[in-house]
């Protein structure tokens, strides 16, 4: 199977996931997505030395990851091309900040190694809340709880079509790179030349299947609003949804307030002090 | 049902595709959309969807003016099966794209399971379900593709060459099923056979102008106006008559 075909049954699979699970949850989208911009929103803001206090915000990964089976080696091959451009951005930071700010045995730690670090975990972790949240609400329910949040139609149905255009153009250009090696055979990858049209061709062709998409969407009563429910969402879920975003936003600003790692640590490593 | 009068349409102002187009269709009638290749069939489907608005004459539907203003109303009466099924498909599973158009048009999730599973049954897929659709076949596809138009439950259903890229059987499967279908059908195609299967009246089209509304058995029938119009006298009517031949 080539990589293109695998890159577009990976984002087939993955939304028939996502589908698949926020039909059964009873977790209203709404709630999910305010608790994913919460989590990024307090993740960022975390000194850019504070790595102890990033490492506590794991747990709502972890915990959300082991309740929704969401598994982590699946999501990082999903997510790893993502995280190198995090790895790489960060990678300059030892080279920026070469002030020394701790030192472990023999070994000077200077701010920019502290920051690189910090930068990897937060990358990692919003990502990874990310990838979390459109697991477990599928884009349906997210384009759904960003019109409830009074998002503008044409914003949401932007969302919406880019989302369904990454496949369409996914499979075009599989198609005309299959086109492509099947009258040149022995070259590898597309030539040079070709590029210029390649890349024209590509994007009317993509542009008019993307429109039938849309047409076809508008065909069936799509005007950029998302009437439906989820049964049990709105009945029994109500409670559970807000629980469910105070309770994480609540544990968020303790673990953003409060130095709650280091004190655990602490308490393991000298109990009677 | 469908009034078309003195409909005429250009793409970019001066390019003009369906020139001076009239007729008028009854509920529950079959109706064929013949023609060669660019001569506007698929421009006159997508005028009576309400894709294209910007006709000159009158299009109406049930009454009411397809136009801007109706869209809503048009498009809650009509269903087009696209010809590239992969096009009209878009969600992750079969349910999911069926309960679409049902959700987007208010029903509660009890009426959009009953609606579906109708649909469905219709076609018979009902055990296609829950398959996703980048796992089925293109014939699986276009009864899907079929599947998401009836779960709206339209008055008038749009085919665009329906049986492109179908093997025989999946072909016969599709005529039956556009046989038990109630309400207008308009079909275009290229696929005389099936035309002649399906419908009881054609409306044949060359270089968007209307050249003959009227019986099919009369049109398919009719060599030289076929011939005219770029097309040919169905195979099964070429067979029976003895004259088949090679056109080069």
């Amino acid at each position: 199977m080539s990589k293109l075909q695998q890159a577009i049954d990976n984002l087939h699979e993955a939304d028939r996931e996502a589908a698949k699970r926020s039909g059964k949850s009873r977790i209203h989208p709404v709630s999910r997505l305010c608790v994913c911009m919460a989590y990024i929103g307090i993740v960022v803001s975390f000194h850019k030395y504070d790595v102890t206090g990033l490492l506590g915000m794991s747990l709502f990964i972890i915990i959300t990851g082991i309740l929704e089976d969401l598994s982590f080696i699946r999501g990082f091959q999903r997510i790893k091309y993502i995280l190198v451009f995090v790895v790489l951005l960060g990678a300059v930071n030892p080279f920026l900040d070469k002030g020394i700010v701790m030192q472990t045995g023999s070994i000077a730690v200077t701010g920019g190694m502290l920051s690189m670090i910090t930068l990897l975990i937060k990358g990692i972790l919003t990502v990874y809340c990310a990838y979390h949240m459109f697991m477990c609400t599928g884009i349906e329910q997210l384009c759904r709880a960003l019109r409830c949040l009074k998002v503008p139609k044409g914003g949401v149905t932007v969302v919406l079509l880019i989302y369904r255009y990454i496949i369409v153009l996914l499979k075009e250009i599989q198609r005309m790179s299959l086109a492509y090696r099947l009258r040149a055979p022995g070259q590898k990858g597309i030539h040079i030349k070709a590029w210029g049209s390649f890349a024209g061709l590509l994007l009317l062709r993509s542009m008019e299947r993307a429109q039938n998409v849309y047409d076809s969407m508008l065909l069936r009563g799509y005007d950029g609003e998302f009437r439906y429910e989820i049964l049990g969402q709105e009945k029994t879920g109500k409670g559970l949804s807000i629980a469910y975003t105070a309770g994480w936003i609540g544990i968020f600003i303790l673990l953003r307030c409060f130095p709650v790692v280091q004190m655990v640590g602490d308490m393991i490593i000298s109990p009677g002090r | 049902m469908v009034n078309l009068d003195h409909l005429t349409f250009t793409y970019d102002g001066n390019r003009e595709v369906l020139s001076d187009i009239s007729f008028h269709l009854k509920a529950g009638e079959t109706v064929g959309l013949i023609g060669a290749n660019g001569a506007g069939k698929s421009t006159l489907l997508k005028i009576l969807t309400g894709l294209l608005t910007d006709y000159k004459g009158q299009v109406k539907l049930d009454g009411m003016d397809v136009n801007k203003k109706n869209l809503a109303a048009v498009r809650e009466k009509t269903g087009y099966v696209f010809q590239d099924s992969e096009s009209q498909l878009f969600l992750s599973t079969v349910y999911e794209d069926v309960a679409f158009g049902p959700r987007n048009y208010g029903y509660s999730e009890e009426e959009v399971q009953k609606k579906v599973m109708s649909a469905l049954q219709q076609v018979h897929i009902e055990e296609l379900k829950d398959r996703p659709i980048y796992r089925m076949s293109g014939g699986q596809k276009k009864l899907a593709a079929i599947a998401t138009i009836l779960s709206m439950e339209p008055e008038v259903i749009l085919f665009d060459e329906p049986s492109v890229g179908l093997d025989p059987k999946n072909r016969r499967n599709l005529i039956n099923i556009i046989n038990r279908i109630g309400g207008l059908k308009i079909i275009a195609s290229h696929d005389l056979d099936m035309i002649f299967d399906t419908c009881d009246k054609t409306i044949l089209i060359e270089k968007g102008k209307l050249i003959f509304y009227g019986e099919t058995a009369k049109i398919l029938t009719d060599q030289r106006l076929l011939e005219e119009s770029g097309l040919e006298l169905p195979l099964s009517m070429q067979i029976r008559d003895g004259n088949r031949k090679i056109n080069t």
